[in-house]
């Protein structure tokens, strides 16, 4: 019950007021959140500017390490002989959205991927609560929501037939559940109709119930965007600044600006 | 349709709905990987074109021979179990390209493998559903085949026995052939390529065990020995497939 009535609050004050109570965000510490993705690598190991410019706290050495903390170290990636990730490098904790930016093959797609453990770099290492997350991968995945720019759904199944599928290999959903996770995206109209006939924009929003379902500390979303419209765009911002306000972190790799709700986030630029 | 026009109490009613199934457990491997089957299964019937196309290849096959052959039965006696296991070979590498190939396009391996689920408990029920709509119908479907060249009705049970083995086999060694070939454009020829040496063992012991039985003698031991290769199978190709499948992914 107490969650629930969480999350009416959290929604409400998205309706009028686009910033909810629990959510802060952090402008004043300056929204670069480092000089990333540098020619030469940052040597292993060398000290970090987190970003954490109030925080006297030494998060690494201290292993302090707050809940739902993702980090990553030097990564280090090439593809055949492009050399994608240059020594990428950031922390984020509760709460915090990290918003990837840069041109086309700048490599966002392939951080986000590089993150989530799917691939993996030849160097640097991705941290979860202050463990490498190779050693444990199940139970880094089963914290993490990866949502790439097509919405992984089957043409041949309805809507709420693939939500069904998708999000209940992973937790026990109810029905109710799926309903209620259709309506909240605005796709209604589109629970009993096969995915084939459904226009982009809406197979983005039945992607964006699997995210609503999925209350997990950390979200990776690869464009998410894409295909809404303005109404839809909003929607990305309030399910987004739910999963902040409930003290989840997000990665969002986009060119485009964030909605209004999450505005706040610190930046990551990745050059090409 | 927008959030905005809903009225308050639906809204609420959406949200407490919505706390409820994200507060819900995480689901259990045997629950995921009946997921898994049950939604492969019905795809699986939703485009029925597929589901019919390695089959139907299996029945004009078996039938196109005693056109080509001879109309003789004791010719045609001899020749059944060879016709009936290469037609099975074919039909269930037909069915193949397609056990991996959409999961691969639209995300669902991906979501697979970042499911916090084990990715080769997951391939194995894919592989149990691709069996479910190809080696049991075949199997079924062999007595018919069997008995159109002129084989006696007493072998119909050893003939759907030792496909029903044999069948196990060629889906998980299939399964291998089909994650590896994911990443590619044209995978067909090079993925006959990759199955059919690996399954003649099952070909060569399948065909043995068949003749037997058509035979009226017993057809115990070769079919100990499909049975070992199929619980080989069974064990170790999930394995390799995820592995593959992994790398597909990168």
């Amino acid at each position: 019950m107490h969650a629930a009535a969480k999350a009416v609050v959290v929604r409400k004050s998205l309706g009028g007021n686009p910033v909810p109570v629990r959510f802060r965000p952090q402008a004043d510490q300056g929204h670069q959140l480092r000089v990333t993705n540098l020619r030469k690598a940052a040597p292993q190991g060398a000290e970090q500017d987190c970003g954490y410019g109030a925080n006297p706290m030494n998060l690494r050495d201290s292993r302090a390490v707050p809940a739902n903390h993702l980090e990553a170290e030097n990564l280090q990636l090439w593809r055949g002989d492009h050399h994608v990730l240059k020594g990428v490098g950031f922390t984020l904790s509760r709460g915090e959205c990290l918003q990837v930016t840069g041109s086309n093959g700048a490599g966002k797609t392939t951080l986000l991927r590089t993150l989530c453990g799917l691939m993996v770099p030849e160097e640097g290492r991705v941290l979860w609560e202050g463990r490498d997350v190779r050693t444990d991968l199940p139970a880094f995945h089963s914290a993490l929501m990866y949502l790439g720019h097509e919405a992984p759904l089957k043409a041949d199944l309805t809507a709420r037939e693939n939500l069904y599928y998708w999000i209940g290999v992973r937790r026990r959903t109810p029905g109710a559940g799926l309903d209620a996770a259709l309506s909240r995206v605005g796709a209604d109209a589109c629970r009993e109709r096969l995915v084939r006939t459904l226009s982009a924009g809406q197979k983005r929003r039945v992607a964006l119930a699997g995210l609503a379902l999925m209350f997990c500390p950390l979200w990776l979303l690869d464009e998410p965007t894409t295909n809404l419209d303005a109404e839809g765009q909003q929607l990305v911002g309030a399910l987004m600044a739910e999963q902040l306000a409930r003290g989840g972190a997000i990665v969002v790799a986009t060119h485009q600006q964030l909605p209004a709700a999450v505005r706040a986030a610190r930046r990551l630029e990745m050059a090409a | 349709m927008s959030n905005a026009g809903m009225s308050a109490g639906a809204g609420a009613a959406i949200d407490i709905a919505l706390s409820a199934a994200q507060a819900a457990p995480g689901a259990s491997a045997l629950e995921a990987a009946r997921l898994a089957l049950a939604r492969d299964l019905r795809l699986a019937f939703r485009k029925r074109g597929q589901l019919i196309q390695p089959l139907a290849f299996f029945a004009l096959v078996t039938m196109l021979f005693p056109l080509a052959v001879s109309p003789e039965l004791a010719r045609l006696r001899a020749i059944a179990p060879g016709v009936l296991w290469v037609a099975a070979l074919l039909a269930s590498l037909l069915a193949l390209e397609f056990l991996f190939r959409d999961d691969a396009y639209d995300g669902t391996l991906e979501q697979y493998a970042l499911s916090g689920q084990s990715l080769t408990w997951l391939l194995f029920a894919k592989s149990v559903a691709h069996w479910l709509l190809t080696g049991l119908p075949l199997a079924l479907m062999a007595p018919f085949a069997a008995m159109s060249l002129g084989v006696a009705a007493a072998a119909v049970p050893g003939i759907i026995v030792v496909m029903l083995v044999g069948t196990v086999a060629l889906s998980l060694i299939g399964a291998i052939g089909a994650a590896l070939t994911l990443g590619m454009k044209r995978s067909g020829a090079l993925l006959a390529l990759l199955t059919l040496p690996l399954s003649l063992p099952v070909l060569i012991y399948g065909a043995r065990a068949t003749q037997l039985a058509i035979g009226g003698s017993s057809f115990i031991a070769p079919l100990e020995l499909l049975a070992a290769l199929a619980v080989l199978c069974v064990t170790l190709a999930p394995l390799a497939a995820a592995a593959a499948v992994r790398i597909s992914l990168e």
